[in-house]
C-alpha cells in the first residue's frame, strides 16, 4: 500500500502547542501543501503575529521571522521590497491583522504588495485567554464582553474581505473556512490560488479562513465546528471578494 | 484495501476525526491515555476504511497517516 | 574626491547609499523629511528600494523585515516619530539585526517644535524602547562628520548585530556646509544567520525575539551584554579641545558643541583657561576622555539643547569626583556662543 496522506514536508514534525481541536493545525498544514506542492520552501520566507501562532516559526521548515503585534504586513513588505523574487506570507490572526495592525493590512493591500497574508479569524484573542476581538460577534461572551458583546458599547466586527475588495491594490480577497473537509479543500484551493497571485505578480492576497477556539469559546472541539457553522458564517460569508490582477490596466479585471 | 496509522502520542483526543469519516469507523478508544493524557483516536473497522484521508484532512495535529 | 556643498538631511542620505544601504523606508516629518525625498530620487536611479510607510511604526517594521533578509536598511525620523518606531527598535536589538536609525531632533515633549534640540538623549541612550538593550548612538557635529558616522554606524551595526542611531538634529540637518563622500561600498560580510530563503542549502533561519524561558531569554541578552562590552572598549569617541591645561571644561555633543567651542575660543582670548569635550559616541560614552580631563579640570559645564541629561553621563564618568555645571536652553531655543561664555566667566571667579 502506498501513504496517499501525511505531514507536508514544509512542516516541521513536531507536537503543536494548540490547544485539542485548534484548527489553527490544518490551516498551517494546507499552507505547507501549497509550499510542498509549487516546491518552494526553499525559497519562502514566512511572518509570524503575536498570538496563538507567535510560535508559527517552529511550525514551518521555510526561514521565519517574527513580528511585532499587527506588523507582520510591514515586516513582510520589507523582506518582499528587498528579495522580490523570494515567496513571503504572513500568518495572523484577527487580533493581529484587523486590530492592532488594521493599518499595515489596508495599506499593503493598497500598495498591492506583493504577499501572501493568511488571516485566520476565530472571533478571540486565544494566547490571552478569550478576550474581545475586532470580529468578536454581537452577543458574543468573551472575557470582555461578559454580558456579550453589545455594539453600542464595543461596536461591531470587521468584515475584512469585503473592506479590502475595496482596494485597488487586492487581487485576492476570499473567505474560507476550515469546521468541514469539503471547505478544508476550498480552503486549499485559495491558498494556492494566493501563492500563484504572488508568483504571477498580480499584488496583494489575502485568505481568511474561520477557524474555531474550544478552549476560548467555552465548547467541545467537535462542538467548536458547529458553531463556526452556525454563528460565524451567516455573520462572515463565505465567497471570493476580489480576484483580479491588482495591476491590470482596467481595474478588477 | 486501506489503512489509516494514528500517532498516538502526537493525537489530541479531539475528535474532529471522528466527524469526518464517512464509514464512521473512526472513534476515540477509552481504554489507553497517551503521555499528555488524552484518549486518542483510532479506527474500529479497518477492513471498511476506504482511504479517502477524511480523517487526516479534519485532524490539525497532522497524527493520521493514510494507506490505500 | 570632489567636495560639494549639501545639505544636512541630503549628506545623510548620500552617506547611506555609499555605506551601501539597499533599502530606507521613511515618513515624513519636520525637520528630516528631506532625506526621503533625496532618497525616492536617488534609490529609483541607484537601484535600491524607497517606501513612503504608513506611519512611522510600519517603517520601522519594514525595516525590520530588510534586515532580517541581511540586506542594509534605513529608516529617519525626528523625535515625535522615533517614539513611535521605539516597539519596533526594541524588537530589531531582540532579534539581534543591525540597521541604521536617524533622529533629526525638534523640540520636544509631544508636539513639541520644529527648532532643533537635543532633548531625545535619554531616549537614545538609555530606553529607547523595553528591556535591557542599547542602540550605538553617534552624535555628528558637522555636515561632514554626519557622513562620517552613517559609514561608522552601518559597519558597527552590521559587525555587532545590533542597531545604530545617528542622533542630529534640525540645525544640522538644515545647514549646508561642503562635504566629502566615500566610494561606493559595493562588498559586504556574509550573514549566514539571515532569512532570506535557506535555497534547501541550510537549516531554516528563525528571526526572532520571543523566548518563552526565562534563563533562554537571560541568555541571549548577556550574549548581547557581552558585545556591548566590546563596544564600549573600543569605539567610544570624543573629540578634545584644549583640554590639556583647562580649568573650566565646557562639555557638549552636536550643534551645541559648535557653539560651545566659540564660547571657549572667546574665552582663551580673554586668559580663561576653558576647553571642550566633545562626545561623538554617546553610546558607548567616552568615558576615559572625561576621567582623564578630570584629573587636571576645577570644573566641568555641561552645555545641552534640553533641561540637562547627558550631564548626569558626565558626572557618572567621573564619579562627581570634580563639579558637573549645567546651563541649557530646550523647546528649540539654539544658545549663543556669548551665553556660555558668560556661564564659563560665572565659573570663573569672575572674568580675570
Amino acid at each position: 500500500m502506498a501513504v496517499v496522506f501525511e505531514k507536508p514536508k514544509s512542516m516541521a514534525d513536531v507536537t503543536m502547542h494548540y490547544c485539542p481541536g485548534c484548527t489553527h493545525g490544518i490551516i498551517h498544514r494546507l499552507v505547507c501543501e501549497v509550499i510542498d506542492e509549487m516546491g518552494i520552501e526553499g525559497d519562502t520566507i514566512g511572518i509570524c503575529p503575536v498570538g496563538c501562532s507567535v510560535m508559527a516559526y517552529d511550525y514551518f521548515n521555510c526561514d521565519m521571522i517574527e513580528a511585532a503585534h499587527g506588523r507582520a504586513p510591514a515586516v513582510a513588505t520589507g523582506v518582499k521590497r528587498t528579495n522580490p523574487d523570494k515567496f513571503v506570507f504572513t500568518y495572523q490572526g484577527d487580533g493581529d491583522l484587523a486590530a492592532i495592525g488594521t493599518a499595515e493590512t489596508v495599506h499593503a493591500a493598497t500598495r498591492g504588495e506583493n504577499i501572501v497574508v493568511i488571516f485566520v479569524n476565530n472571533t478571540t484573542y486565544g494566547m490571552t485567554g478569550g478576550q474581545m476581538a475586532p470580529t468578536t460577534l454581537p452577543g458574543q461572551v468573551t472575557q470582555t464582553t461578559p454580558y456579550g458583546r453589545d455594539p453600542k458599547l464595543a461596536g461591531y466586527p470587521i468584515r475584512v474581505c469585503e473592506m479590502l475588495a475595496t482596494l485597488r491594490g487586492t487581487a485576492l480577497a476570499q473567505r474560507v473556512a476550515v469546521n468541514t473537509v469539503p471547505r478544508i479543500k476550498e480552503a486549499k484551493k485559495a491558498i494556492r490560488k494566493a501563492f500563484e497571485n504572488q508568483r504571477d505578480k498580480k499584488g496583494f492576497s489575502i485568505v481568511e479562513v474561520l477557524s474555531t477556539c474550544p478552549t476560548n469559546w467555552g465548547l467541545s472541539p467537535v462542538d467548536a465546528l458547529k458553531r463556526l457553522e452556525d454563528d460565524m458564517i451567516p455573520y462572515y460569508p463565505l465567497g471570493v471578494y476580489k480576484d483580479a490582477d491588482a495591476f491590470s490596466e482596467k481595474e478588477g479585471e | 484495501m486501506a489503512k489509516i496509522t494514528v500517532n498516538f502520542e502526537k493525537c489530541k483526543g479531539c475528535a474532529l476525526c471522528t466527524t469526518a469519516c464517512p464509514k464512521k469507523i473512526v472513534e476515540l478508544q477509552k481504554e489507553k491515555r497517551n503521555r499528555k493524557g488524552y484518549f486518542t483516536a483510532v479506527c474500529i473497522d479497518d477492513e471498511k476504511c476506504i482511504g479517502c484521508a477524511m480523517c487526516a484532512t479534519m485532524c490539525p495535529d497532522c497524527a493520521i497517516i493514510v494507506e490505500k | 574626491m570632489e567636495r560639494n556643498l549639501m545639505k544636512g538631511n541630503e549628506a545623510l542620505a548620500e552617506a547611506a547609499i555609499r555605506a551601501g544601504c539597499k533599502c530606507f523606508f521613511g515618513y515624513p516629518i519636520t525637520p528630516q523629511t528631506e532625506i526621503s525625498a533625496y532618497l525616492s530620487k536617488r534609490f529609483q536611479k541607484e537601484g535600491g528600494i524607497f517606501l513612503q510607510a504608513e506611519s512611522e511604526i510600519a517603517a520601522i517594521n519594514m525595516v525590520l523585515g530588510a534586515a532580517s533578509t541581511g540586506v542594509r536598511a534605513m529608516t529617519s525620523s525626528s523625535s515625535p516619530g522615533i517614539s513611535l518606531k521605539s516597539e519596533g527598535i526594541s524588537y530589531i536589538a531582540g532579534s539581534d539585526l543591525p540597521c541604521v536609525i536617524i533622529n533629526v531632533q525638534r523640540g520636544g515633549p509631544g508636539l513639541g517644535g520644529i527648532q532643533p534640540s537635543q532633548a531625545d538623549y535619554w531616549q537614545a541612550t538609555k530606553a529607547l524602547g523595553h528591556g535591557d538593550f542599547q542602540l550605538l548612538v553617534y552624535a555628528p557635529c558637522s555636515v561632514q562628520e554626519m557622513v562620517d558616522t552613517v559609514t561608522k554606524a552601518f559597519d558597527l551595526a552590521d559587525e555587532y548585530r545590533m542597531p545604530a542611531m545617528i542622533l542630529a538634529d534640525g540645525l544640522l540637518g538644515q545647514m549646508m556646509e561642503p562635504v566629502t563622500f566615500p566610494e561606493k561600498k559595493e562588498s559586504f560580510k556574509d550573514k549566514p544567520w539571515a532569512a532570506n530563503g535557506h535555497g534547501g542549502k541550510r537549516e531554516h533561519n528563525i528571526i526572532n525575539s520571543l523566548y518563552l524561558q526565562p534563563d533562554v531569554l537571560e541568555n541571549s541578552v548577556k550574549a548581547r551584554f557581552e558585545r556591548y562590552e566590546d563596544i564600549k572598549a573600543k569605539y567610544a569617541e570624543a573629540e578634545m579641545y584644549l583640554t590639556d591645561d583647562a580649568d573650566i571644561i565646557v562639555t557638549a555633543y552636536g550643534a551645541t558643541a559648535r557653539v560651545a567651542k566659540s564660547a571657549v575660543n572667546m574665552a582663551r582670548e580673554q586668559g580663561i583657561k576653558a576647553g571642550l569635550i566633545r562626545p561623538i559616541t554617546l553610546w558607548p560614552f567616552p568615558v576615559k576622555e572625561y576621567q582623564k580631563a578630570a584629573e587636571t579640570a576645577k570644573l566641568f559645564l555641561c552645555t545641552e539643547m534640553s533641561m540637562g541629561q547627558m550631564i548626569d553621563d558626565v558626572k557618572l564618568a567621573i564619579n562627581c569626583s570634580k563639579p558637573v555645571e549645567f546651563y541649557g536652553r530646550t523647546g528649540g531655543v539654539i544658545p549663543k556662543p556669548s551665553e556660555i561664555f558668560e556661564e564659563i566667566k560665572k565659573y570663573n571667579g569672575g572674568a580675570k
